[in-house]
């Protein structure tokens, strides 16, 4: 995420128009307390020399009380306060009323990712908008209270479950931008993270386009698609993004979130690896066994707690309604690629 | 030391005790007649203990955090300890240590002595509320022995609500605790109305009775809110009441609201005494009458009744709606300014003063510089447009950290250094004092002030993992805070040893004029053989410095 690392000195990089605007604030902010802390502190140190205790010298008779100094000293800082507070709310109620026209997108998150779900019904786990473009998300969230953050946007709002909360903004350059989640929301709450990629113009139509290429097929060109992947592909080049189950499946891994918690290297995480497990015999708590086949798969997303794999906790969120058949299909496929009864 | 001008008056009688006069210490012996006791100085004495025995636990639980954070991912623990390690390490510094520190450790001994009378209002509810410290902090206990809690000290549903931990253990440790938060502060407030001696009127109570009583009003309060929200967490979790989680139809942000309430008034539970300290310090060690005295009093009390207006600061990003925001926004900055008069007040005190740098005037003294820092910062959080940037971030991390600790706990430690002859009977080592503050300061800013930058770069807080361009940052504040650890043993070390070796305390050894500096050290069991009268608490003309005890004494040579 290099533009996260760019900025200046106390930000990130300037990605919104909002970044702007708060980074203005901040500065304002921070001048006015280094202006102020300054003097405090070198009064005090002035006031330690100049007047420290020597042999013969008391502290001077002067007033204990100076009521125009009292309110000099509250006048001045109450003046300027409410000129931080007032420029804080303009700003933000500039960036909390999305306009009507803005491109709405439905962002859900969970335990321990985030689903971003676009107008034409397209789900992936990245958040992709075009540049100079007024965005609003929807968010909400399906279990506990978590926090949709871009630090490069200073933008922030939770995500509530049982309650829809809306965000705004515009984003301002081209790039990539880190996405964390910033609600504490158990274990998985520091790797909860997603891109928000925004494109130049004319971009974001093709990305989204290209995204969900299996939604295009008809009943009919999906089979012949199953029949010879590779065929079919080469002789349909229209159809764009469209690439053999195995690949397709692979990204599908990353954008729903499976990456979250199964990994592909072998080592266990929140769930079990997916490497080497296709085909072969696995012990689900409470004893039993059970064949890690076609069904299995299925039913472990869209009913993940049926058969646990035994040692593993009972976390995984369902997808039922969340992945289409076609995608089940090509997942299945990447995970079978991954090592079965061959291996 | 320092020297005074004057000769000594001849015949003058010096006002300390010897040693094995009667004091509070040896007025009785054995574990029962600490158990029993009603003396509010002992009582005093056993929170003190506990206390900083909570300081410890806590500290540990902050040393692994900050050991910890040193790499992205996995560096001494896993995930979820290292969630159980800052959640336990927030309640454990919170409801166990700064919340009780300086009004239930240092207030229970000087409050009534500095009043001018025997004791407080309600001696039997003061042990009452130390048991209650004892049992809240049992439960605590337990919940760390069960496995710990995961959820933030915060408790936020409804992660609350669902999570496998011991939350109802240490929630059921707060409620209690906070008992004894409220019984205190009862305690205190009717001890301040109905105790004061002929000639205490209002106006001339040190400013510390002010802060204490302020605190007691917010503590007797806000702390009930609290009680009743810890209890329907509890209730949700056992019965699945449904008052906070949305798939028993409950509203998750409610419980921001009920949580909130109290907990915003609690960190002017934890400021007010501290800055009621802070003055006693600047004056005593400038030997200069406290300038704006009426100021101070009265920016303690609108502290606490704008203190319980706020709240919802903390909540600029939970959904509550734009105009919420704008008020409580608005409210946050009116509290600003009382803080602010206070600290020009105690550099007006200083001007034109003889200022002296022992230990607890090194501590005043960075308290002025720390929470000048973490009270600044509260304006880039009270602002709407930076907050949604820097709420949950490391910036706020920081924040609070410079105010409740470069804050509360600095002007702990100060008092604490200020009254320890007065409570032991010893002086510590000047020497080691000093080296140890001017450790724990650059500890302490080398720890917290790197936060503050990689939150507003966008670090989040309460990670585990990050992401390594904020490793930098992460080792910085991790050395730091061994820096800081170092400062603090320090600082433990040579206080046990005052206690064995330490020079014998004269009644007066900084020159204060409030009551407390008018009995021996260690005082006697009454406090006060006769009622004493009652002055200017913060006028030190009638005082000069004696070498011959090392301490002050009345400058007409009669007894005070």
């Amino acid at each position: 995420m290099l533009a996260q690392t760019d900025g200046s000195f106390w930000m990130p990089t300037a990605g919104s128009t909002a970044a702007e605007e708060v980074d203005l604030l901040f500065d304002v902010i921070f001048w006015i307390s280094a202006f102020f802390f300054t003097l405090i502190v070198a009064l005090m140190v002035l006031f330690i020399i100049r007047y420290r205790r020597r042999v013969g010298r008391k502290a001077e008779k002067m007033a204990t009380h100076n009521l125009a100094l009292e309110i000099t000293w509250s006048i001045i800082p109450l003046i300027l306060v409410i000129v931080i507070f007032y420029v804080g709310m303009k700003s933000f109620l500039a960036m909390a009323t999305p306009p009507e026209d803005a491109y709405r997108i439905d962002v859900e998150g969970q335990k321990w990712s985030w689903m971003f779900i676009y107008p034409n019904g397209h789900v992936d786990s990245e958040l992709h908008v075009p540049v100079d473009t007024d965005v609003q998300l929807t968010l909400t969230s399906l279990d506990v209270i978590h926090s949709f953050y871009i630090p490069a946007f200073r933008l922030k709002r939770d995500a509530v479950p049982g309650r829809y909360s809306k965000m705004y903004f515009r984003a301002t350059q081209a790039g990539e931008y880190t996405v964390f989640c910033a609600e504490y929301c158990g274990t998985g709450h520091s790797d909860m993270l997603s891109t928000c990629v925004v494109h130049p113009p004319g971009e974001f139509e093709l990305w989204l386009e290209s995204a969900d290429p299996l939604k295009k097929l008809t009943d009919e060109q999906y089979q012949a698609y199953l029949t010879d992947p590779d065929a079919f592909i080469a002789a349909n080049p229209e159809i764009k993004g469209l690439e053999t189950p195995v690949d397709i499946g692979r990204k599908l891994y990353t954008k729903k979130g499976c990456a979250q918690c199964h990994s592909v290297d072998g080592s266990a995480a929140t769930g079990p690896t997916f490497k080497g497990v296709f085909g072969k015999s696995h012990q689900m708590t409470g004893g039993s066994m059970v064949v890690a086949d076609e069904n299995y798969i299925r039913e472990s997303m869209l009913n993940p707690n049926a058969n646990v794999v035994a040692g593993y906790q009972a976390v995984m969120p369902t997808y039922q309604g969340r992945l289409k058949d076609r995608e089940i299909t090509a997942l299945v496929a990447y995970i079978r690629s991954l090592g079965d009864e061959g291996d | 030391m320092t020297t005074s001008d004057t000769t000594i008056a001849a015949g003058s009688a010096p006002e300390a005790e010897s040693p094995s006069d009667g004091n509070y210490l040896n007025h009785a012996h054995g574990i029962r007649s600490w158990i029993f006791t009603l003396d509010h100085k002992r009582i005093g004495v056993m929170y003190l203990v506990s206390v900083v025995a909570a300081l410890l636990l806590g500290g540990v639980f902050a040393m692994l955090v900050r050991t910890e954070l040193l790499t992205p991912g996995k560096t001494i623990m896993e995930a979820d300890t290292y969630n159980k390690m800052f959640t336990l390490h927030g309640a454990v510094m919170i409801f166990l240590f700064i919340i009780p520190s300086i009004p239930a450790a240092l207030g229970n001994f000087v409050l009534p002595i500095m009043l001018g009378a025997k004791d407080v209002a309600f001696p039997r509810l003061n042990l009452f509320s130390y048991y209650l410290y004892v049992v809240g902090a049992l439960l605590a206990l337990l919940a760390i022995v069960t496995g710990g809690v995961d959820t933030g000290w915060t408790f936020y549903t409804p992660y609350s609500t669902t999570t496998s931990t011991s939350v109802i253990a240490v929630t059921l440790g707060a409620f209690v605790l906070g008992f004894s938060s409220i019984f205190t502060g009862l305690n205190f407030i009717v001890t301040i109305h109905r105790l004061r001696p002929p000639g205490m009127n209002w106006f001339r109570m040190p400013l510390f009775l002010w802060a204490l009583y302020a605190t007691s009003i917010i503590q007797i309060l806000a702390t009930p809110v609290l009680g009743i929200t810890l209890i329907l967490l509890i209730l949700e979790r056992t019965l699945g009441v449904g008052i906070f989680d949305p798939a028993l139809g409950g509203d998750p942000v409610l419980f921001q609201h009920f949580f909130w309430f109290y907990s915003h008034p609690a960190v002017y539970i934890m400021i007010l005494p501290a800055m009621g300290i802070v003055s006693e310090l600047v004056s005593v060690f400038s030997h200069k009458h406290i300038f704006g005295y009426k100021f101070i009093a009265y920016s303690s009390i609108a502290i606490a009744i704008l203190g319980f207006l706020v709240w919802g600061h903390h909540m600029f990003t939970s959904g509550q709606s734009a105009v919420a925001n704008v008020i409580f926004s608005a409210l946050t900055f009116s509290v600003s300014i009382p803080s602010a008069i206070k600290v020009f007040n105690w550099l007006t005190t200083m001007y034109k003063g003889s200022i002296s740098l022992e230990t607890p005037m090194c501590y005043a003294l960075s308290f002025i510089f720390m929470f000048g820092i973490g009270g600044l910062t509260g304006l880039f959080l009270g602002a709407l447009a930076t907050d949604i940037h820097l709420h949950d971030t490391y910036f706020v991390v920081a924040h609070f950290h410079y105010t409740m600790m470069g804050g509360t706990f600095i002007a702990f430690v100060g008092g604490l250094h200020y009254w320890w002859p007065k409570i032991t009977g010893r002086m510590y080592s000047e020497f080691w004092g000093r080296i140890a503050c001017l450790t724990v300061f650059i500890g302490f800013n080398a720890t917290f002030f790197a936060q503050f930058v990689m939150g507003s770069r966008g670090m989040p807080r309460r990670y585990y993992n990050y992401l390594d361009e904020y490793q930098p940052y992460h080792v910085f504040s991790t050395i730091g805070s061994y820096l800081l650890a170092v400062g603090l043993i320090l600082t433990a070390v040579y206080l046990i040893h005052s206690l064995f070796r330490g020079r014998r305390a004269p009644a007066n050894p900084w020159g204060g004029a409030s009551l407390e500096w008018h009995c021996s050290s260690p005082p006697p069991h009454d406090n006060f053989a006769e009622q004493p009268t009652v002055g200017d608490c913060y006028d030190f003309s009638g005082l000069r410095y004696d070498p011959e005890i090392r301490g002050y004494v009345s400058d007409q040579g009669r007894d005070s």
